[in-house]
C-alpha cells in the first residue's frame, strides 16, 4: 500500500472517527441541557440556570460529577458482566455513526479530498440494523448481572420491546430501498435528488411506521416502559452509578441521534434542500443565512415583548423581519461567499437542521404524551405497525410494478 | 473491501473510548464502601430472596416470533435493492413468500400469542 492510499484509507478516516467520538459526548451533554430547558419551559418553569449563564455550564458540571462519582458494584452481582454491560451498550451505539453521511460534497484539507462521511458501504442499512440490534445485549447483560429485581424486570421489558419494534423498523425502511434501488446512504439521498422529491411523500406510511418504531427502539417517551420510574425505579440501570451509568446514558442519546439521522437520510432527503429540483429556489441552499437572522430577530422581538409587556406579537414580527432579511441575503448570495462555493456547508446545514428538528420532536413528545401500558405497547407493535408496514411494502411494490408496465408500453 | 477499513477502525476506537474513560474514572473517584451500600436496591428495605427468579413465558414467545420476522426482513433486503430489475416475477415471488409468513402470523394472532395479559 502506497503512502497516498494509506493516508486516504486509514489516516483520514481515523481523524474523522476521533473527531466524531470526541465531539459526540459534548454534543450529547448539551442536547441534555436543551432537553431540560425545553421541558422546563413546556412545564412553565425555568430549568437549570445556576451553573453558568442560564445554566450553560451545567453539562460540564454534570460530566465532572459523573466522572468522579463513586462506582458501586452490588456484592451479589456478577462483577465482570456488570462492567462489560455498559461497554457493550456504548460500542454499537457509537459504531452506527460510521456509515452516516453528514453532507454531500467533499471538501479539501491540505490537498487531500475529505469526504463528509466516514465510509460509504453498499450495505449501510443492513449494517445499521445489525449493529443496533447488538445494543440489546448490553441492556440484558446489565439487567441480569445487577442481580436486582428491578433491573431484571427492566431488562426483560426493554429487550422484548426493542426486538418487537425492530421488525416494523426493518419493514418500514424496505419501501425506501425499493424506490432507491440501493442500501447505501449516499445513493439513497442521490436517488431522492434524481426523483426530485423527498421520500417522505411516496413513503408517508413507511415514515410513520419508522418513526414510531424508532422512538420505541430508543426507549423514549411515550414508550419508556423499561424506565417507568413509578414501577421499576430506573429499569435495567437501577444499580449503576458513576461512569457506567453515564455510558448507558450516552448510548441512549447516541441512539436517538442515529435514528434521527437515518430518518433524515431515508425520508427527508439528507443534506438536500427542500424541493431539490426546482431551479428557481436555489437560494434555499443558503439556508443558514435565512435561519440566523430569523432566530436573532425572533429573539430580539421576544426580549422586547418581555420588557414592554406586549407578549408574543413582537417575537413574530421580529422573526418575520429576520426571515425576510435572511431571504434577501441568501438570494444576493453575499458575493459568492455563501454556500454556492461551499456545498459541504449548505449540505451540513440542512442535514443538522433536520436532525435537530427530529431531536426536538423527541423532547416535545416527552413533554406531551403519557406513558403507554405494556400490553398496549405490545399490541401497537405487533397488531398495528407490523401489518401496516408489510402492507406498505406490498403497495409500494405494486405501484413500482404498475408504473414500470405503463412506462414500458408508452 | 477498502471501504470497510474505517468501520473496523471505528469499532476499535469505540471500544477504547469507554475502557479508557473507565480507567480514568477509577483513578479519580473515591472508593468508600460499606455493607449496606453494596446491597441491591429494594426501596430501602433489606433485599428478600433471589432476584433471578422465574419470569413470564410471554417474553420467550415474543423472542421466537421475533426470530421468524427478523430473518424475513433480512431476506427482503436484497430483494428490495434489486426490485426494479426483478420486475413482475420478483414481485409475485415475494407476495408468495410474504403470504406464507402472514398465514403464520394470523395463526399466532388467532392463538393469542400476541395477547399480553
Amino acid at each position: 500500500m502506497g503512502q497516498d492510499t494509506l493516508i486516504r484509507n486509514v489516516l483520514i478516516p481515523t481523524a474523522q472517527i476521533l473527531a466524531v467520538v470526541l465531539i459526540l459526548p459534548l454534543l450529547i451533554a448539551y442536547l441534555q441541557l436543551v432537553e431540560r430547558k425545553v421541558l422546563g419551559f413546556m412545564q412553565a418553569r425555568l430549568a437549570p440556570r445556576r451553573v453558568g449563564w442560564h445554566g450553560l455550564l451545567q453539562p460540564i458540571a454534570d460530566a465532572v460529577k459523573l466522572l468522579i462519582k463513586e462506582d458501586v458494584i452490588p456484592e451479589k452481582s456478577d462483577r465482570f458482566l456488570f462492567t462489560l454491560a455498559p461497554i457493550a451498550t456504548v460500542i454499537p451505539a457509537l459504531a452506527a455513526l460510521a456509515v452516516i453521511p453528514f453532507a454531500g460534497a467533499p471538501f479539501t484539507v491540505f490537498g487531500y479530498e475529505v469526504k463528509p462521511f466516514i465510509t460509504d458501504v453498499n450495505v449501510a442499512l443492513l449494517y445499521l440494523l445489525a449493529i443496533s440490534s447488538l445494543g440489546i445485549y448490553g441492556i440484558i447483560l446489565g439487567g441480569w448481572a445487577s442481580n436486582s429485581k428491578y433491573s431484571l424486570l427492566g431488562a426483560l421489558r426493554s429487550s422484548a420491546q426493542m426486538i418487537s419494534y425492530e421488525v416494523p423498523l426493518g419493514f418500514a425502511i424496505i419501501g425506501v430501498m425499493m424506490l432507491a434501488g440501493s442500501a447505501s446512504m449516499v445513493d439513497i439521498v442521490e436517488a431522492q435528488r434524481k426523483a426530485g422529491v423527498w421520500y417522505v411523500v411516496p413513503q408517508l406510511v413507511g415514515f410513520f411506521c419508522y418513526f414510531i418504531a424508532a422512538i420505541a427502539e430508543t426507549n423514549r417517551v411515550p414508550f419508556d416502559l423499561p424506565e417507568a420510574e413509578a414501577e421499576l425505579v430506573a429499569g435495567f440501570h437501577t444499580e449503576y452509578s458513576g461512569m457506567k451509568f453515564a455510558f448507558f446514558f450516552l448510548a441512549e442519546y447516541t441512539n436517538m441521534i442515529v435514528v434521527s439521522c437515518i430518518a433524515t437520510i431515508l425520508f427527508f432527503g439528507g443534506w438536500l434542500r427542500p424541493l431539490p429540483n426546482v431551479e428557481s429556489l436555489w437560494w434555499l441552499q443558503n439556508g443558514w443565512l435565512i435561519l440566523l437572522p430569523l432566530t436573532l430577530g425572533g429573539f430580539a422581538g421576544w426580549l422586547f415583548g418581555q420588557r414592554t409587556g406586549r407578549g408574543l406579537p413582537p417575537m413574530i414580527a421580529g422573526g418575520g423581519i429576520g426571515a425576510a432579511a435572511g431571504a434577501i441575503l441568501a438570494m444576493s448570495d453575499l458575493g459568492g461567499l455563501a454556500s454556492l462555493s461551499l456545498p459541504a456547508v449548505s449540505g451540513a446545514f440542512w442535514f443538522f437542521f433536520k436532525v435537530s428538528l427530529f431531536l426536538f420532536m423527541y423532547i416535545w413528545f416527552r413533554g406531551t404524551y403519557p406513558r403507554y401500558r405494556y400490553d398496549q405497547l405490545m399490541a401497537l407493535g405487533w397488531k398495528w405497525l407490523i401489518p401496516l408496514s408489510v402492507a406498505n411494502v406490498i403497495v409500494t411494490g405494486l405501484a413500482i410494478v404498475v408504473k414500470g408496465a405503463v412506462q414500458g408500453r408508452g | 473491501m477498502v471501504e470497510y477499513v474505517p468501520i473496523l477502525i471505528f469499532l476499535g476506537v469505540a471500544t477504547l473510548f469507554p475502557v479508557a474513560t473507565l480507567v480514568i474514572a477509577r483513578l479519580l473517584r473515591p472508593s468508600v464502601y460499606n455493607k449496606t451500600k453494596l446491597e441491591a436496591y429494594e426501596c430501602g428495605v433489606p433485599p428478600s430472596g433471589e432476584a433471578r427468579a422465574r419470569y413470564p413465558v410471554r417474553f420467550y414467545i415474543i423472542a421466537v416470533l421475533f426470530v421468524v420476522f427478523d430473518v424475513e426482513t433480512i431476506f427482503l433486503f436484497p430483494w428490495a435493492v434489486k426490485f426494479k430489475a426483478l420486475g413482475v416475477f420478483g414481485f409475485i415471488e415475494m407476495l408468495v413468500f410474504l403470504g406464507i409468513l402472514l398465514v403464520g402470523f394470523a395463526y399466532a394472532w388467532k392463538k393469542g400469542a400476541l395477547e399480553w395479559v
